[in-house]
């Protein structure tokens, strides 16, 4: 198990990550979620041993990991593009850490690998030769080889093509549970933490500022920002966030953090607005509503229904698309 | 617990680069601190006034001023040949490009001595050009060193014009500009950090060039570094030389210093334009011209040194070549001269291990990813300091090395080391430049994923830096040895007149009366030639980009 308790880096004097606490239990996946320049990516290099620690302790299994290097941590490292070693083959790559340890049976355990990641037959292959998700499933088996104690991930998809992302995504998923590895991912899309790890932590200017199960932490963000930064298009505050909690069916809160679908044009429902303006995309209707008590605000209509700018319409409130938080400052 | 891993970098970073700065330490900080310690104590006594008194000098003057003006004639012609035709080898194709490119490479690692001989059996009063009167003067000492240089600037500029990206100027084309609007408003400043750091390499090799101005020059003509050697061998005024030798100093560190801020490091691992060049059209032919000038400066004098060394009386022979095994007519030699080649062979050897091995340590700290602004700052010092032997003449290093290395606690007057470790010196910067900019394009994350596989130090060195690094190490082993073969300046003052190396058994026999020891000279100078041509052919072949760039 991995705990971090209170860990800080610094670059020059300047705090790239502050007072950071973390646990990854043995066979969960962590992702730390965060904007880029949140020092989620110093983190990881401080756990793999690639940072000093300016403050506090990380530690494995109870034994702190200060002054022991990164090659004797036992962590895998993947990153971004991959890092393949351009001149060894597949194969070689993939038994890159095998070799190192002499384990035995080793080209049977490549071949199990390179199935594991959906690529049987490329083991005399060249990485140049590869595309950018292939070469992504090749460094995937490489860290995951010697069934590293820890698998630290650095933005493994970001670097592919949305399509790509998503599939690998499941797949890294499917991949992780089968192979029980621990991990911990770095991330800035949501979407990719959502698919692949249970538990999430948010990064933000250096800090952590909430983590927990990944449902709970969407259901029930900490603040405005953290809010905003998972997806939800808007945070009412004040009376408009009490219209919308009431017509939910919802007690009354200080601040209420809106999803884009949460509010749906519908007949019968207890809001009214005048569109402000409509874009059609292939599910739906987005609709930017003035809705009476609230403002404008986004909203949903189905796509054989035509709202036009100025019409009046009522709308419906999916609870399930709200989450309440604390008010911002 | 944390102190450790963050001080555990800095005190790596030193052990590595201990025995470097050791080697630096004894073999060119104090050769140079005597000499300078030379001018400033006279008789044991403090006494800066000898060094003005010096410069005050009418001689010094002069001395200086054709210095410069030479030198700054030089660079100026090497540019203006240089880039037309680094355009025309470099983003054109032609049937033999590849070989010219490489033939016009050898004359920069041609020992000067051995260009020195060339351009006399040229421009000699009995040679082909002898009717044009250059023997002997200002122009011909331009010419000598045009013709070493203009390499650099092909090279130089060459390399970064071939890994240019070509979409801007298409772009200008585009808008509407025509080809000259093109080169004058975005390819050239696009390449003016190449032309520029060429140009100030250039001037310092014109600037601190030896063996070409000593013989050419005669005596009319004098360069600071020719001053030194004569004020120390034939006039022993010693506070004089080592005067000159702190305004050189001086001049050149200010100069490296200047470079250094001006050399952008372009990183070979970005994606290099693949698009093949267009064949060579009518537009092209300020290149043409610019490579034909070129191919005829350096052309000629090589031929016309092979022709002499084939003439024997009024016909053509091996006389010349079979005498090589001889001491010349009335015993110019004191051993054979290839004896002398032998010698020079295994002393190219030595002095070719000491700076690979130096120059790969030190390469390797100074390319290392830094933390912290301080470490960056120490790396960077370290790469200027081992630059420095670029800087100082290899004149003045080697007068260095016979006034402070000669008594205990470092007596090496007797060592046949001491050659060899004064050229590695001088090797030593072109191998870490050679070396630097390939480790430097390393993605460090590579190093860091090998690292998290499990790989220590040393495996991750095997693994991510040595396939990259084996072929320019090979390069800058070639370099090396060929820079060791033609050495002169630090040689002729440290070489054992029994174990002359073939530079200065060369210069010993054209000194020498007699037709024989000049025919003598004139092979000797062939089979140098040759030698360092072949090892640099060799080089060429394993097609390092880096190789020659400051």
């Amino acid at each position: 198990m991995l705990t971090l308790s209170g860990v800080s880096v610094e670059y020059d004097g300047a705090p790239a990550v502050v007072d950071a606490s973390l646990a990854v239990e043995d066979g969960h996946v962590l992702a730390v979620l965060g904007p880029s320049g949140s020092g989620k990516s110093t983190l990881l290099r401080a756990i793999a041993g690639l940072e000093p620690t300016a403050a506090g302790s990380i530690s494995w299994d109870g034994h702190d990991l200060a002054g022991v290097p990164t090659h004797k941590r036992g962590f895998a490292l993947m990153f971004q593009d991959g890092q393949l070693f351009g001149h060894l083959t597949v194969a070689r790559n993939v038994g890159y850490a095998l070799r190192l340890r002499r384990t035995p049976g080793a080209a049977a355990r490549v071949r199990e690998l390179l199935a594991l990641v959906g690529l049987e037959g490329y083991d005399d292959r060249l990485p140049a030769t590869l595309s950018g998700g292939e070469r992504q499933r090749v460094a995937l088996a490489r860290s995951l080889a010697v069934q590293p104690r820890l698998l630290l991930l650095d933005e493994p998809l970001s670097a592919l093509d949305a399509g790509l992302r998503e599939r690998l995504a499941l797949d890294l998923r499917v991949i992780l549970r089968a192979a029980g590895t621990t991990a911990l991912m770095v991330t800035h899309d949501q979407d990719e933490a959502f698919t692949v790890a249970d538990r999430l932590a948010v990064m933000r200017a250096g800090r952590v500022v909430q983590q927990g199960e990944i449902a709970e932490v969407w259901r029930a963000p900490a603040d405005p920002e953290t809010a905003l930064f998972l997806g939800y298009a808007r945070v009412l505050e004040g009376p408009p966030a009490g219209v919308v909690l009431r017509a939910a069916g919802l007690p009354g809160a200080p601040a209420v953090a809106v999803r884009r679908s949460a509010l749906v044009v519908a007949p019968t429902g207890p809001l009214a607005g005048t569109v402000v303006s409509g874009r059609i995309t292939p599910e739906q209707i987005r609709l930017v509503v003035d809705v009476d008590g609230v403002g404008e605000i986004d909203a949903v209509a189905r796509l054989d229904s035509r709202p036009g700018a100025g019409d009046r319409v009522a709308l419906a409130v999916d609870a399930s698309r709200l989450a309440v938080t604390p008010a911002g400052r | 617990m944390t102190r450790w891993s963050s001080l555990s970098r800095p005190l790596a970073l030193a052990a590595l680069a201990a025995v470097p700065l050791a080697v630096l330490g004894v073999f060119f900080v104090l050769p140079v601190l005597g000499m300078i310690s030379e001018g400033f104590w006279s008789g044991g006594a403090f006494d800066p006034g000898a060094v003005l008194e010096v410069l005050g000098r009418p001689r010094v003057h002069r001395v200086v001023w054709f210095t410069v003006w030479s030198a700054l004639a030089g660079t100026a012609f090497s540019l203006l040949l240089g880039i037309p035709a680094a355009h025309l080898l470099h983003r054109r194709s032609f049937p033999g490009r590849r070989l010219l490119r490489a033939a016009l490479l050898v004359p920069f690692v041609l020992p000067t001595v051995v260009v020195g001989v060339a351009f006399r059996e040229l421009i000699g009063e009995a040679g082909p050009l002898g009717f044009l009167g250059l023997d002997g003067s200002a122009g011909a000492i331009v010419a000598g060193l045009v013709f070493f240089n203009v390499a650099v600037v092909i090279r130089a500029v060459g390399a970064a014009w071939e890994s240019l990206d070509p979409r801007p100027a298409e772009a200008a084309a585009a808008l509407g500009a025509g080809p000259a609007h093109v080169l004058r408003t975005v390819t050239l400043p696009m390449l003016r950090p190449a032309i520029v750091s060429a140009a100030s390499v250039v001037f310092l090799f014109c600037a601190t060039a030896f063996g070409v101005v000593l013989t050419l020059g005669g005596l009319r003509y004098s360069s600071v570094e020719t001053e030194i050697y004569l004020l120390t061998t034939n006039l022993l005024d010693l506070q004089a030389a080592a005067a000159l030798s702190i305004v050189q100093l001086l001049a050149i560190t200010a100069l490296l210093f200047v470079t250094s801020r001006l050399r952008a490091v372009p990183d070979p691992s970005l994606a290099r334009s693949t698009a093949r060049p267009p064949r060579v059209s009518r537009g092209d032919w300020p290149g043409v011209l610019a490579t034909a000038l070129v191919v005829v400066l350096v052309g000629l004098p090589i031929a016309a040194l092979v022709a002499g060394s084939l003439q024997v009386g009024d016909g053509y022979g091996l006389a010349n070549y079979r005498a090589l095994t001889t001491e010349g007519s009335r015993n110019a030699l004191l051993v054979p001269a290839t004896q002398a080649l032998l010698t020079s062979l295994r002393t190219a050897v030595d002095a070719t291990w000491m700076a690979l091995s130096l120059g790969l340590l030190v390469a390797v700290v100074v390319t290392r990813r830094s933390r912290t602004r301080s470490e960056r700052r120490a790396r960077g010092v370290l790469d200027g300091l081992f630059m420095l032997p670029l800087g100082v003449s290899a004149v003045t290093l080697g007068f260095g090395f016979l006034i402070t290395l000669d008594r205990p606690p470092v007596d090496f007057r007797d060592s046949l080391l001491l050659v060899p470790i004064a050229q590695a010196l001088v090797a030593l910067p072109l191998v870490v430049r050679t070396l630097a900019p390939v480790l430097g394009g390393v993605d460090d994350r590579q190093r860091q994923a090998a690292a998290s596989l499990g790989a220590g130090p040393l495996r991750t060195f095997l693994t991510v830096d040595l396939p990259v690094v084996w072929k320019p190490l090979l390069a800058a082993a070639g370099f090396a040895f060929a820079v060791s073969l033609g050495e002169f300046g630090a040689t002729s003052f440290l070489a054992r007149e029994d174990h002359p190396t073939l530079p200065i058994v060369i210069f010993h026999l054209i000194g020498h009366p007699g037709a024989m020891n000049y025919g003598m000279a004139l092979a000797a100078s062939v089979l140098l030639a040759a030698t360092t041509a072949a090892v640099l052919l060799l080089v060429e072949r394993l097609r390092v980009p880096s190789v020659g760039s400051f």
